[in-house]
């Protein structure tokens, strides 16, 4: 009895790879590959899923417009957890499944690890939301493009507002740690101290996921900070916020682009209100933009999660430029995403020589009755 | 009758799953829009896969249960079928041979992303037979394995941006400092037992990661490090996939390596100590073990491994941040130990290849890879709860060659 | 001292949401020595639930009370059930099993709801209803403490009550203690051990959800991946006060929450976790069961 249950386990298992060997090796022909990657289970894939949509939405209208150079333009979602190690897996997987471009990573560190692989395989990579600044501008990585500003750019912008005109002079720079949050802190920290007029009170990394964070709030408040600027993501935004507001604090909140998520607003509330962010110029009348969050609604019953737009617009500039191209080399696509510009829910955009997204503005927003309003 | 009341069983379960899945899987709000979908027909998917399932499910456990039975009744040292083809010359040399040249042409088959996910496997192999030394044989419960791994990789990444040292040279070097470490966590835990070592050893791993990313100065914080070199070959200029190749033979040399030296220590003085250790702490006092010696060995050796492995990763994956040292690495590790089976070498090397290249495997089914990963987890480790392949208790029988003179 | 006051309160609402989670980890530990990973899952199964009866009910039109009080007792029915599953399922049939074995299919466990509830539902966080009314008299103390953290105090030192008199005066209780102590005896002295073992796994979820439907009505959002950070640090909590004990639970919890928001508020909060571990490996260096853990002297 029991040698048998060891063969038929044995049997089960080796079964079990042959047709995952040969599922995964399938080829389809005459279609134009291109692959997703990002983060779609774990911690992280609320960051990495909104990005697969967008993708599978595009595709959807492309094909439906007849496909990219009279191919159907198909899909290769990999998932890479946010890690490098898997980031290099699914590099060398989608490599070997021969796409023409990657949307993705969306971790900066996770693209970095296979941004190498990408490079010698000649194949264009656009994130969505990948920010370190060293992406572009070490040019270590030439087939690399985003549509998202870089950390120094955000951070910039961000301290800019907060002392022109805001006129803070004690700010507090907080951070979740995280590759995104902390690197855009420290750019902040660091313009901060070059220019004379505002002093760093605090300069804290906060533990993200923690279920309280009142002990940080109070030390805001004992420091006398009359701003925050905080890098990171809106769930520990809202959490700030909110216990900020509660003990009647009403130091102004400046943030980034991964709080300038109208989940921030519906989970903070009437707390949200006052808060500010920076993020892409305001494209909520850009026809695109609806059309695009309209239809997401209506496939997936719910608001686009974080770097929908971007994605969006990555995917449309990624497709764009096959077209243009009039093939998949290489050479051809990255020029033609230099000189092409195309519509996209963020504008009119090109690639500039690093791989910098032209024409997508950066602007501050603040929370207003609910809603995010772009500063002029 | 019988079918009868296992349909009735069946029918039983998927009741229960029906009522059990009921508001997660059929209602989902939309709590800002205030909207309701209701999706009745994956509850009918639950039920029907639920009375499908616990026919299996049933039938299964009843054949493990007599097994179970038949082993208590017989011999109770009696071999599993792969331990006695093992332990059987006649199929053991022909079987590693054919391993052994399938190791040698595999990357050449294969593309390079399989090469790739073999040689992440293979590093795992090595850190699944590092943390069997702490936890198969010395029974010391480590939940922070992964801050040896980390101290490798860092180690090697550190020493290249300032000093410009290489990979040969790294090897050593972070296999020596995740051997300090190891000691030095030695030192505090020595004390303590079971789950407060667990508890200490998770937190000395924490300890580690957030170090890592909090004192950017010293580490490059979350953002991490780029531009590590993978391992040169005299100078020659090798493509990606030719380097990976590379690294996928240094990865099997390592591998066969650290087998050579585990079986030694295995059967050595050392080893048995472990084992005694154990198996019951103050017999093995009593009988004039040093437990603190034994202790710190076992932790030292154990994170060696996981240096040269953590050496190994940074190149291999040229770009490091803490992201890869969490808890979660750990608690895989211990996956493929626990799961190949404590104390076996093969076991653990099963285990490793199972574990790593299983949710590689398992892109196919896209979205439901990890939900199916942890299933498999758990209906192995209920189906073989000691693990893959248990280890095989070294039996010293006395043979009798005095029977005469007693006679 | 009203810094440190505030510290103190914010150490306490820590504390007190640990100690939720903490108390059902230790009930299990004490009665199996098994390690529940999936623990902090029941947890955020809990949260789901309630955030989704909420929501039913709130398009019905319901009172905010009746709302919470029907959410609350779904989340625990519901928690409940799944930790029974779960027992049943992934953790009998391993009963004789090694000892780490349990452990792993616990990890199985914990992988598997989460990624159940990612594709059930959703990745992004959800905003979870506030509930829990403002009470009046708290205006008067200027925002220092909220309602809610006052809610989760006495909730968690009432369920310590409720659990202490269970554990120490029940039948049930009695049988729960022996079952401990030796499995084997007590199934000789007609202890049901599947029995106590199947309940202590319900108390112990039960627990966890009201955890749940408090701390989400607290911090006001919930993803499926809450429950594997709030584990984590409830463990540490529960082994930190001795692991088995439930008093050692919740003080342990409450030294936990006190470390981090001292740590956080006086030094920094970028070293608040290896700060908090280091204390926790020096609380057993001089104390090797926890603080309030027996000492077992080995026999042999």
């Amino acid at each position: 009895m029991k040698k048998g249950m060891r063969m038929f386990l044995l049997t089960a298992i080796i079964g079990l790879f042959a047709v995952f060997t040969l599922a995964g090796s399938g080829l389809a022909a005459g279609t134009i590959k291109i692959g997703v990657a990002g983060p779609h289970s774990g911690d992280l894939a609320s960051y990495g899923l909104p990005t697969v949509n967008a993708a599978k939405l595009v595709a959807k209208d492309i094909n439906a417009k007849g496909g990219v150079l009279g191919k159907k333009v198909e899909l290769i979602v990999e998932d890479d957890v946010c890690k490098p190690e898997v980031a290099t897996n699914t590099a060398t997987k989608l490599v070997g499944d021969h796409v023409a471009a990657v949307l993705g990573h969306i971790c900066s560190g996770a693209t970095k690890a296979a941004l190498g692989i990408y490079k010698e395989a000649h194949i264009v990579v656009m994130s969505p939301s990948a920010t370190n600044p060293a992406l572009t501008q070490s040019g270590d990585y030439p087939n690399f493009f985003r549509t998202i500003a870089s950390d120094d750019a955000q951070a910039k912008l961000e301290v800019e507002f907060a002392l022109n005109k805001l006129k803070v002079k004690k700010i507090a720079v907080l951070h979740d740690k995280g590759d995104y949050g902390k690197g855009l802190a420290e750019y902040a920290r660091s313009f901060l101290k070059k220019d004379k007029r505002a002093q760093v009170v605090l300069f804290e990394g906060i533990t993200p996921g923690a279920v309280d964070y009142s002990a940080i709030v109070q030390k805001i408040k004992r420091k006398g900070a009359e701003a925050v600027i905080f890098g990171g993501y809106h769930p520990e935004a809202s959490k700030i916020v909110t216990q900020m507001r509660k003990k009647g604090m009403k130091t102004y909140f400046i943030s980034d682009d991964g709080v300038k998520d109208d989940t921030f607003i519906k989970v903070a509330k009437q707390f949200a209100e006052g808060v500010y962010a920076t993020g892409p110029k305001d494209v909520s009348k850009n026809p695109m933009t609806v059309k695009a969050r309209a239809e997401h609604k209506k496939v997936y019953g719910s608001d686009p999660g974080a770097f929908f737009e971007n994605a969006y617009a990555a995917m449309l500039a990624l497709c764009n430029a096959i077209q243009k191209a009039g093939s998949t080399k290489y050479d051809a696509m990255v020029k033609a995403l230099r000189t092409d510009y195309v519509d996209t829910p963020l504008g009119k955009i090109r690639f500039d020589k690093r791989g910098d997204a032209t024409g997508v503005g950066f602007a501050i927003y603040q929370v207003q009755h609910g809603k995010y309003v772009e500063l002029k | 009758m019988t079918a009868l009341n296992e349909i009735k069983k069946s029918l039983l379960v998927s009741i229960w799953f029906m009522f059990l899945t009921f508001p997660i899987m059929v209602i989902k709000v939309n709590t800002v829009e205030q909207t309701i979908s209701w999706r009745w027909n994956r509850l009918a998917a639950v039920g029907i896969g639920s009375f499908c399932l616990s026919f299996v499910w049933r039938y299964m456990l009843k054949r493990k249960e007599t097994g179970a039975k038949k082993t208590a009744l017989g011999n109770g040292g009696e071999l599993s079928a792969v331990q006695r083809l093992l332990q059987n010359p006649r199929f053991f040399k022909p079987a590693l041979l054919a391993t052994a040249v399938f190791a040698l042409i595999y990357p050449f088959y294969f593309s390079m992303y399989q090469v790739n996910i073999m040689t992440t496997a293979l590093i795992y192999v090595i850190l699944g037979l590092g943390l069997n030394i702490v936890v198969g044989l010395a029974g010391l419960l480590d939940l922070g394995y992964v801050a040896f791994y980390a101290v490798g990789a860092y180690s090697y990444a550190l020493l290249h941006i300032h000093f410009g040292l290489g990979f040969w040279a790294c090897l050593p070097i972070g296999a020596g400092l995740a051997m300090m470490f190891g000691i030095v966590l030695g030192f505090p835990v020595l004390r303590l037992r079971g789950d407060y070592l667990a508890i200490v050893t998770l937190g000395f791993g924490e300890i580690i990661r957030l170090i890592l990313e909090n004192w950017n100065a010293f580490s490059y914080g979350p953002s991490g490090i780029a531009n590590i070199p993978r391992p040169g070959l005299f100078g020659m200029h090798l493509t990606i996939h030719q380097s990976l190749i590379y690294i996928y033979f240094i990865m099997v040399a390592i591998v066969v390596f650290t087998i050579f030296v585990v079986r030694r220590l295995q059967d050595s003085r050392i080893g048995r100590a472990w084992i005694a250790l154990r198996e019951d702490e103050v017999a093995c006092q009593a009988t004039g073990i040093d437990k603190t010696k034994t202790k710190l060995s076992a932790f030292a050796l154990g994170a060696t491994w996981a240096g040269m492995g953590g050496v190994v990763f940074a190149a291999k994956t040229t770009f490091i941040n803490p992201a890869s040292f969490t808890i979660w690495e750990s608690v895989m590790i211990l996956c493929i130990v626990v799961l190949g089976g404590m104390g076996s070498i093969l076991g653990v090397i099963l285990g490793a290849l199972i574990l790593m290249l299983l949710p590689e495997y398992m892109r196919a089914f896209s979205e439901y890879r990890m939900l199916l990963f942890a299933a498999a987890l758990v209906v192995m480790m209920v189906f073989r709860p000691n693990g893959i392949i248990s280890a095989v208790r070294r039996n010293y029988e006395f043979k009798g060659t005095n029977e005469k003179e007693t006679a | 001292m009203d810094y440190f006051m505030e510290l103190f309160l914010g150490g306490l609402t820590r504390g007190s949401i640990y100690a939720l989670i903490a108390l059902g980890y230790t009930m299990v530990y004490g009665i199996i020595e098994l390690i529940n990973f999936a623990h902090g899952e029941i947890y955020m199964i809990g949260a789901f639930t309630a955030l989704i009866t909420i929501s039913v009910l709130t398009m019905l039109g319901l009172n905010k009370i009746a709302i919470l009080l029907i959410a609350a007792v779904a989340a625990i029915i519901y928690s409940s059930a799944y930790g029974y599953t779960a027992e049943k399922v992934a953790y009998k049939p391993l009963r004789s099993a090694p000892r780490l074995s349990p452990l792993i299919s616990a990890i199985g466990v914990s992988l598997f709801l989460q990624n159940y509830v990612l594709l059930a539902q959703t990745s992004d966080f959800l905003p979870f209803p506030n509930l829990i009314p403002q009470f009046k008299f708290l205006k008067a103390y200027g925002g220092i403490v909220q309602s809610s953290e006052i809610v989760i105090y006495v909730t968690t030192a009432i369920v310590l009550v409720i659990l202490t008199f269970l554990i120490k005066f029940t039948k049930l209780g009695k049988a729960m203690r022996a079952t401990a102590q030796d499995r084997d005896m007590a199934m000789l002295v007609g202890v049901n051990v599947d029995r106590v073992i199947s309940f202590t796994f319900v108390v112990g979820s039960a627990t966890a959800a009201l955890g749940g439907v408090l701390i989400a009505s607290h911090i006001g959002q919930i993803n499926f991946y809450i429950g594997f950070i709030a584990g984590i640090k409830a463990f540490v909590a529960a082994v930190l006060g001795g692991i088995g004990s439930m008093p050692g639970a919740v003080l342990g919890s409450l030294v936990l929450g006190w470390t981090e928001s001292f740590f956080t508020g006086y030094i920094s909060s970028d070293y608040e976790d290896v700060f908090a571990f280091l204390f926790l490996v020096l609380i057993l260096i001089f104390r090797p069961s926890g603080i309030l853990g027996r000492t077992d002297t080995d026999k042999v």
